[in-house]
């Protein structure tokens, strides 16, 4: 038997745990309750002004965690990476503790504290948990290409002249896009995507998409759940395309 | 002057980042119902924690032991399935093995509710009925690919030859893969299993999902359901905290010893 057919039962597992169900998704989205084709999960979306209103606030605030995450992470990154600024290996373990306890209780601890300390629950406090619960995310990878990174294409670009300035933002920061990119995919679409720990961080005053979701799947509308979720695809589909196939991002992981 | 800002900014954003978990040890010493209600220093509910003596403690138990499970067993089968596919991929070439690296790359892309979504209209649609069951083999769908990335670097980092110099020495494929390629492989065959036991203990849309209404509980579908019914049980609170002092203590551990192992790497 050759080796490569070991691939074989993987294969036939991803096939029925991974590309089944996204075609399911497909098939459900387009199917009204009793299996005929339509497209009226599709159209009722648009027509929706409570769905429509939720994406695009869903939208907004992943958005606006990426980016304040990409400018809190990266400088903290590049400071547990440089070995002149922090000696101890033990400072990037610290970052990345708070992944390992649940996520759920992380979230609603944040909340119980805003509300303790006299903060209304809201918007504030929603980005301010979102942050809170996906900075590490966005530490570790980039963190993880900085360390990496071939010291001595930034003591060549040191060597012809470059101001330290320019280094950092000619050498060192083109070199790292890979840890960036993987960052944003494993911020951006969680955070979309997110169900519970909006309610928890905002009273229940704002819904995030995958909530909706949730709501639909939850009371039995499963063909209007699958077109939500087929929305959903559609933008991780467009945003993995932006952010390059992945496939590096994901290696900048591990 | 530079060091002292790092340093500083390093510091701020490690309290930011603790600020929730100390609130929670902190008031894990207390006996309130409430979270944020001093009611005095007491053991209380470490003492509840461990007695079992307390409101729903059987429920509270079971969670945990429900999230121990699913997460060993999940991300064991991981582990073997992982692996035998890496030495798999490693071995195919062009088409088929673009296709294989980019559909092991969609659990890990895609979020979480629709990962959930998508396995629970799986399981609609095969009749298959949900439970133990349905949420492992859930489980197993976003823990290998970890596993598959874990050990496909140690792959090519392996010399080739190895495995075929065993198999002419006359040992049996079996015995060349318990004792030559297994021990190679071994350091990504244990982070693969660390990186899919964590995914699966943390879940908690893809168990909520595919879970059924057969009433399991792990411990994040308990929080939620908790946390719904407004107010926490309170002996969460020293549970999360001795969680996090175990998790702490491993990963101190590990790190430690990496370091040692690589100084004396560098020393020889």
């Amino acid at each position: 038997m050759k080796r490569s057919h070991w691939s074989i039962p993987y294969a036939v597992f991803l096939a029925i745990f991974v590309v089944l169900p996204l075609l399911l998704v497909l098939v459900y989205a387009v199917q009204d309750g009793q299996g005929h084709f339509t497209l009226a999960n599709i159209t009722r979306f648009f027509s929706d002004s409570d769905a429509l209103g939720t994406f695009a606030v869903s939208l907004e605030i992943a958005i606006e965690n990426t980016l304040i995450c990409i400018l809190l992470g990266y400088p903290a990154a590049w400071i547990l990476a440089n070995k002149e600024l922090n000696r101890s290996a033990v400072t990037i373990v610290l970052f990345i503790l708070p992944m390992w306890i649940n996520a759920l209780m992380r979230t609603l601890a944040t909340a119980e504290l805003f509300n303790m300390l006299g903060f209304q629950l809201g918007k504030g406090t929603l980005l301010f948990g979102m942050v809170y619960d996906y900075l590490p995310f966005m530490i570790y990878p980039i963190y993880n290409v900085l360390a990496k990174m071939d010291k001595s294409y930034a003591e060549a670009a040191q060597d012809l002249g470059a101001t330290p300035w320019k280094v950092f933002w000619k050498v060192t920061v083109p070199l790292s896009m890979p840890g960036v990119s993987s960052g944003i995919l494993m911020v951006f679409m969680p955070t979309v995507s997110t169900f519970a720990i909006s309610e928890f961080l905002t009273n229940n005053k704002i819904k995030l998409f995958g909530t909706i979701i949730q709501e639909n799947i939850n009371s039995s509308m499963w063909n209007y759940g699958a077109a939500l979720a087929l929305i959903m695809l559609v933008i991780i589909g467009i945003s993995t395309m932006i952010t390059g196939d992945g496939k590096e991002a994901e290696e900048a992981l591990i | 002057m530079k060091k002292f800002l790092a340093q500083t900014y390093i510091w701020i954003l490690m309290v930011l980042l603790y600020a929730p978990l100390a609130f929670i040890a902190v008031f894990s010493f207390t006996e309130s119902k409430v979270l944020g209600n001093w009611t005095g220093f007491s053991t209380k509910l470490y003492e509840n924690l461990f007695t079992g003596r307390m409101q729903g403690s059987a429920s509270l138990i079971s969670a945990v032991e429900n999230t121990l499970l699913i997460a060993l067993v999940s991300a064991f089968v991981s582990m073997v399935l992982g692996t035998v596919a890496a030495i798999g991929i490693h071995n195919l070439s062009g088409r088929k093995k673009r296709a294989l690296t980019f559909v092991n790359n969609i659990p890990m892309i895609n979020p979480d509710v629709i990962t959930g979504v998508s396995l629970f209209l799986l399981f609609i649609f095969l009749h298959f009925s949900q439970g133990y069951l349905s949420v492992i083999l859930s489980h197993i769908s976003f823990g290998t690919p970890y596993v598959v990335l874990s050990v496909l670097p140690k792959l090519r980092q392996m010399n080739p030859n190895i495995y075929e110099a065993a198999l002419d020495l006359g040992a049996t494929p079996g015995q060349a893969l318990r004792k030559v390629l297994v021990p190679q492989l071994r350091p990504g065959m244990v982070s693969g299993f660390i990186l899919a036991f964590t995914m699966s203990l943390d879940d908690f849309a893809v168990t909520f999902f595919t879970r059924g209404t057969i009433g399991l509980e792990t411990l994040s579908t308990y929080i939620y359901a908790d946390a719904r019914k407004g107010g926490l049980t309170p002996e969460l609170r020293p549970l999360m905290t001795l969680i996090f002092l175990i998790i702490l203590v491993l990963l101190l551990v590990i790190n430690i010893r990496q370091a040692r192992m690589q100084k004396e790497k560098e020393n020889l």
